[in-house]
């Protein structure tokens, strides 16, 4: 099963991300908590490309597609036009050192990282997949 | 998306945040922290049994205080978190840099 949702580049869309992400979770029996941590984790992907490589610009685009494989898990693809981090190759920075040079960011990728099995960034001619997968089981 | 309330009750101040901390509204749990701590109060108490969703930007919010807390002897506890917003702050183990409890009688002991 797949779903695909397109939006602008606002962060006032995040909530609709949300709740698109959520719906299909539901429906496809997870619990709540497993559910709203992949719903996190796909909002901070989501909130670091609408605010750092587009600066919210409400004319440009993000592709968000989940698709559902029972036994094997949920992969979920956001796609880009522009440029995508590897977050893969992010290095997780030290709480302590956040926490001393009183950062406020930095703590998103960390969570994507903690929670899904496994990221991978796919470049193709014209768009970028960050592709991310969570080993869990489905109906 | 939240609405963040301070009222001062007893000996402490109550902060209440009501709805959802996201990248687009958590600046406004920053400005109601900022101006809770510029008060000079020492004792705050947060209530988070409305806050439905918290995302890192929210987190990121709550960790960039931890040093003045610490540095000015501020008391600031959380209490009633639902579980879903719990599991978030223990994915990043920050369950284990900040205050803490159940409710709100257990978290007046710790002030």
């Amino acid at each position: 099963m797949k779903y695909s949702y397109k939006v602008p580049c606002k962060k006032e869309k995040l909530r609709d991300i949300r709740s698109f992400l959520k719906q299909i979770l539901d429906k496809h029996g997870l619990s709540e908590i497993d559910a709203s941590t992949l719903v996190l984790a796909i909002d901070e992907v989501c909130a670091n490309l609408i605010i750092h490589s587009h600066n919210c610009n409400a004319k440009e685009s993000i592709e968000l597609e989940v698709v559902v494989k029972g036994d094997s898990g949920i992969i979920f693809n956001i796609i880009d036009k522009s440029e995508i981090f590897d977050i893969s190759e992010y290095v997780e920075p030290k709480l302590e050192d956040i926490i001393k040079k009183q950062r406020k960011g930095g703590l998103g990728l960390i969570l994507v990282k903690r929670i899904m099995d496994d990221i991978e960034i796919i470049r193709e001619p014209h768009k970028n997949i960050c592709r991310l997968t969570k080993n869990i089981k489905v109906i | 998306m939240v609405d963040v309330k301070r009222i001062q009750e007893n000996n402490y101040d109550l902060i209440t945040i009501v709805g959802e901390v996201d990248a687009s509204s958590s600046i406004e749990l920053d400005t109601a922290l900022s101006e809770a701590l510029a008060s000079g109060h020492k004792s705050f108490l947060v209530d988070c049994t409305s806050l439905e969703y918290i995302s890192s930007a929210g987190l990121g919010v709550f960790m960039s205080y931890i040093e003045d807390i610490k540095k000015n002897n501020v008391k600031l506890v959380l209490y009633g978190l639902n579980e879903k917003v719990a599991n978030v702050f223990e994915i990043l183990g920050l369950d284990q840099l900040l205050s803490i409890k159940k409710d709100k009688e257990e978290a007046k002991l710790e002030l």
